[in-house]
């Protein structure tokens, strides 16, 4: 797979291209334009473009009003320090519905240098709980635009989670997405491996290595954890028996939960939920530290064969 | 002139008058508050404010109630308005009731929940530079509580307003010198108080805020200034116009028996 843009990137071209079209985006962001990439927004469309200093609780609050104002409002750091406003963001924000898309960049590990303070492995979770807010994961450069493009139109907050570091393309340039619809990247009917962001192409990876061992897995790429693709899980967990998510979050509270809450419900198959084993991150290159916190394709095919041996 | 100051004062009274029933009424909610706020509201909305309750028109002015415990006040100030039936104050915090014990946004003429302290501040903020970004004539009005100024959201925004110069957007703030647990200074000291709003980039005001003269006066100053907000310091009484309220902290979040509601109503006529 070639390597593209990271997401961050990408959502900030997608912006970029979209201020022209739509005069009422505006943008935010505290302090982190040039890592987050709304700075090329806040270029070319300055009167738009609002920079509220490290201040993440007010950025969220302006972006409300801007928002209640009858604007698109696009506010953004990294991920870790969007959370610090998880208050402003359910007490206003996700309580009145307003139309503001959180942007959060550098999320899950891959913030590997700057450690634990600035990584974010609680996002999802958090967000989750958030009644009217939608959550988004781009798997790539190609999608990331288009999820950009998508809650432009699409009226409600929503999170997209970015990430810093480039990353594999997955998708094609006619690749269509659909917001809240679960995308088959790989056939296969002996299990199916749930994964979201950066753990798709590790997913694919996985799923070639078990090919060669005679599992045939199913590969889901779930850009939209809320809400989520609850039929399409269902329809897997029936047709392929075994289900292992893997996402770079905790364990608690993201993918791996929401899909569980499903077919615990609906249709409970043996699972296993992959993940950062509620730790906090660490200093390091970023595949050091995703080779030691276990989330990569070697990891799942261990998990892989595991499930399925244990029930066969 | 006399004949208007006249009937907000008989307004603010009414209003206070509906601010004891309800919170009687709901057994719970902060009269203190409420009444500490309530000349600033009849100003604001009985004379200051372009506001149609009929009509959600997009040049509106709006008030934001970052305060959000003064609900009552806000309500009942709405209901006198004609945003709602008067009927409807009766539900304040009841099961199922029309109205919330914190100000929401499913309530018509509230432009945003709020009751988290600072939030509504920072709201007021994005509202203005949208309204600028469409050259849209109508102001903003954030009225924050004394005990609020110790979020540091507060200063966040407060120099976000000064940074854009943001002069359609008034701050007002109820210096009624008491929060939940004691007196302001006690508890956090905010004073050198207009101080701080100085050196943040306002201009400030500061005022008799139960007197309905200088609210007028005050609100008048705010139009002729430019390039920088205003923020009005509206010294009050905790409990104002209940002799029996007046200055407690006590009043703060504690409904009136059925007495005080008695002795609180015949000393509002």
């Amino acid at each position: 797979m070639d390597n593209l843009l990271s997401t961050r990137e990408a959502c900030g071209l997608s912006l970029l291209n979209m201020g022209q079209k739509e005069k009422d985006i505006v943008v935010l962001d505290a302090d982190l334009s040039g890592s987050t990439q709304t700075k090329k927004f806040g270029e070319k469309f300055p009167d738009r473009f609002f920079n509220v200093g490290c201040a993440e609780q007010n950025l969220i609050g302006t972006a409300a009003g801007l928002a209640i104002g009858g604007k698109i409002a696009f506010a953004a750091t990294f991920a870790m320090f969007l959370m610090r406003g998880w208050e402003q963001i359910r007490n206003t924000v996700a309580h009145d519905n307003l139309n503001v898309k959180l942007l959060g960049s550098h999320s899950g590990l891959t913030n590997s240098k700057d450690g634990g303070s600035h990584q974010c492995l609680e996002d999802i979770a958090l967000m989750r709980c958030l009644p009217n807010m939608s959550i988004l994961n781009p798997v790539d450069a190609i999608e990331a635009e288009k999820i950009v493009i998508n809650e432009v139109y699409r009226k409600g907050p929503s999170y997209i989670r970015m990430n810093r570091l480039s990353t594999p393309a997955v998708n094609t340039d006619d690749y269509n997405f659909e917001f809240g619809k679960a995308v088959e990247i790989r056939e296969g009917d002996d299990m199916t491996i749930i994964a979201t962001g950066t753990m798709v192409s590790e997913a694919v990876k996985a799923s070639q290595m078990l090919k060669k061992e005679d599992i045939n897995a199913r590969v889901l790429n779930v850009h939209t954890i809320k809400p989520i693709d609850k039929s399409s899980i269902i329809k897997s967990a029936r047709e392929t028996g075994h289900i292992i998510t893997i996402e770079e979050h905790n364990i608690y509270g993201g993918l791996g939960s929401a899909v569980a809450e499903i077919i615990v419900e609906d249709y409970p198959v043996p699972m296993k939920i992959m993940g950062v084993n509620d730790r906090f991150g660490e200093s390091g290159d970023y595949n050091y530290l995703i080779n030691k916190f276990g989330l990569n394709d070697v990891e799942i095919l261990k998990n892989a064969k595991k499930l399925i041996g244990d029930r066969k | 002139m006399r004949k208007m100051i006249r009937e907000l004062k008989d307004k603010a009274t009414v209003i206070r008058r509906h601010i004891i029933k309800m919170v009687h009424c709901a057994g719970s909610g902060h009269p203190g508050g409420s009444l500490s706020c309530t000349d600033i509201l009849v100003v604001l909305y009985f004379h200051v404010m372009k506001h149609d309750p009929q009509k959600k028109d997009s040049h509106r002015d709006r008030f934001i109630l970052s305060k959000g415990h003064a609900a009552p006040a806000l309500y009942a100030t709405l209901a006198e308005c004609g945003y709602f039936p008067i009927s409807n104050l009766e539900s304040l915090r009841k099961n199922g009731g029309y109205l919330q014990g914190h100000p929401d946004s499913s309530i018509p003429g509230v432009e945003v929940s709020s009751g988290s302290l600072g939030q509504g501040f920072s709201v007021a903020n994005g509202i203005a530079l949208a309204s600028r970004l469409d050259e849209n004539p109508s102001r903003v009005f954030v009225l924050l509580g004394d005990g609020e100024c110790d979020e540091g959201q507060v200063w966040e925004a407060a120099m976000l307003s000064a940074h854009y110069k943001l002069d359609n957007l008034v701050a007002i703030v109820d210096r009624n010198g008491l929060q939940i647990d004691g007196q302001t200074e006690q508890i956090m000291c905010l004073e050198p108080f207009s101080k701080k709003w100085e050196s943040f980039g306002w201009h400030v005001i500061e005022i008799d805020g139960n007197n309905i003269e200088e609210i007028i006066e005050a609100f008048k100053e705010t139009e002729n200034i430019i390039g920088k907000p205003c923020v009005i310091i509206a010294h009050t009484f905790k409990g104002k116009g209940v002799s029996f309220m007046e200055g407690k902290c006590s009043f703060h979040g504690k409904a009136p028996t059925d007495e005080e509601m008695i002795k609180a109503l015949e000393e509002l006529k």
